[in-house]
């Protein structure tokens, strides 16, 4: 008999794992909309020390002249996006869920805590709930930043009829360097959540999957050990 | 806020990880399986059927949708461009003469006058200074003058017409042709253009008269107008037979 804690509802495994192709096919088709006018790169006048992108990368993923293409693809799976997200978004708030992943007052101290701890310069943490607070805010942050992507998308897909919305996020340029911003930034937060989720483990990642995680017995034991053992020496 | 606890036999979680596991990869096989059916299904106007369906519906939903009071931002002309992009020549055949063009407007079928560039120029003149926005991402203020469509469409008496659901035009060569949905065709921003930055249009610029329509993307914009018609079909259009979207509207 072992104890196991119910960690990720069903649906919130849905929503996860129908996300994960669809940004894949949006930051894909993406990319071939960006090569038609791939101006961004990061510099100062003449001097360029990252151009998006070098043209081995467009080579590498057979980006070149496939506009339309991008275009047709990036136009049907945007529904797959803004409809999953709007439902992840309902469900966080009417599940009561979005109090594991809201920061409260203390995370952002114990955040720092937690990059020391994982980056193995400091042991020990506060105990954590379903999410540590360093996740917390990583997945409060990555939740605001898909609503800022839908929102620079439809500033560019429609520009006139949602002339307010274009103009609010500085114009029909900016806003479509805005949308390219928080496609990097996506894409870097995916690459630590993947690294993340392969030094949390088996069990972890089960959670996503099955749902629950095994608690680990010894874990409990010590907890109450130290439960125990506390007020002797307060008592001393 | 607490999860749950529960205490599980050792062959309870096992068969539950089965289970789930095995449901995550038949879902990953039907995944991979869509996207196979998408990418090998049958080319549309050269983009695969499914994709065309959901295109041709958000067509549908943003043209029902449309609201003609909303403008395309609109600036002072000290921000307008003086060297203006040209991108694209498609239609703009060497062998045009300008001086015998006149506007081939076909009303009904067997109903077709010619129309000479003075006396379009003799209708009230609009002008408009605005962000041009290419399908290819970029974006230019430029200054534009010309006749609105709507006035166009009073003068000859084409209501009939623009109640019908696109307007069509192409090059006198036939070289590019467009279609467009006429509640886009009948917004006040959209004219018959022949004057870029206060002169008349360079012949690169689709000299005598162009099409600007700031509601949609540039390859709407049809240079050296030669013929315009009406329809309830679309009417055939050069870059959605190469795989883009019809509607290109904001």
């Amino acid at each position: 008999m072992k104890k196991i804690v119910k960690k990720h509802p069903l649906a919130i495994r849905w929503f996860h794992w129908i996300n994960f192709p669809v940004l894949a096919i949006m930051t894909w088709s993406g990319l071939l909309i960006y090569w038609a006018n791939d101006v961004y790169k990061l510099g100062w006048n003449d001097k360029t020390i990252l151009k998006f992108f070098p043209d081995s990368f467009y080579k590498a993923f057979n980006i070149p002249f496939r506009l339309a293409e991008g275009m047709s693809f990036h136009f049907v799976f945007m529904w797959f996006f803004a409809i999953n997200g709007l439902l992840y978004v309902l469900y966080l708030i009417f599940s009561g869920q979005w109090r594991f992943i809201l920061p409260g007052k203390k995370s952002f101290g114990e955040a720092w805590r937690v990059l020391l701890h994982d980056l193995r310069i400091k042991r020990g943490l506060p105990p954590q709930q379903k999410y540590n607070a360093a996740q917390r805010i990583a997945y409060t942050v990555v939740i605001i930043m898909g609503i800022f992507m839908l929102l620079t998308g439809l500033a560019i897909y429609k520009p006139v009829q949602l002339n307010w919305l274009c103009s609010l996020l500085g114009g029909y340029a900016w806003a479509r360097a805005e949308h390219f911003i928080l496609t990097i930034l996506f894409c870097l937060f995916f690459l630590v959540h993947v690294l993340q989720v392969i030094f949390a483990g088996w069990n972890n990642f089960r959670g996503m999957i099955a749902g629950f995680e095994v608690k680990k017995t010894t874990d409990v034991t010590t907890q109450e050990e130290k439960v125990t053992v506390q007020p002797k020496t307060s008592e001393s | 806020m607490k999860m749950e606890e529960q205490v599980w036999t050792e062959s309870k979680i096992r068969s539950k990880t089965l289970w789930s596991i095995i449901i995550f990869i038949i879902l990953l096989i039907a995944a991979i399986v869509c996207w196979k059916w998408i990418i090998s299904s049958e080319k549309d106007q050269g983009a695969p059927k499914p994709l065309r369906a959901v295109l041709n519906t958000n067509e549908s939903i943003f043209t029902a949708m449309f609201n003609q009071n909303r403008l395309s931002k609109t600036y002072p002309a000290s921000l307008a461009a003086p060297r203006v992009r040209v991108n694209g020549d498609e239609g703009m055949s060497e062998d045009f003469n300008p001086d015998t063009w006149k506007l081939q407007l076909i009303r009904k079928t067997g109903d077709t006058i010619y129309i000479s560039l003075d006396e379009i120029k003799s209708l009230p003149k609009t002008e408009i200074i605005f962000d041009f926005k290419c399908i290819e991402g970029w974006n230019q203020v430029s200054h534009w003058g010309g006749v609105r469509f709507s006035d166009f469409v009073k003068k000859y008496n084409l209501e009939d017409e623009a109640a019908l659901q696109f307007t069509g035009m192409h090059t006198p060569d036939n070289g590019y042709y467009v279609g467009v949905d006429n509640k886009s065709m009948m917004h006040p921003q959209t004219l018959l253009c022949y004057e870029l930055n206060g002169k008349p249009l360079p012949m690169k610029q689709g000299y005598p008269l162009r099409l600007i329509i700031p509601v949609k993307y540039g390859v709407k914009h049809l240079k050296r107008i030669g013929t315009i018609y009406f329809s309830n079909n679309r009417p055939p259009d050069y870059w959605y037979e190469r795989g883009y979207d019809y509607y290109c509207g904001f």
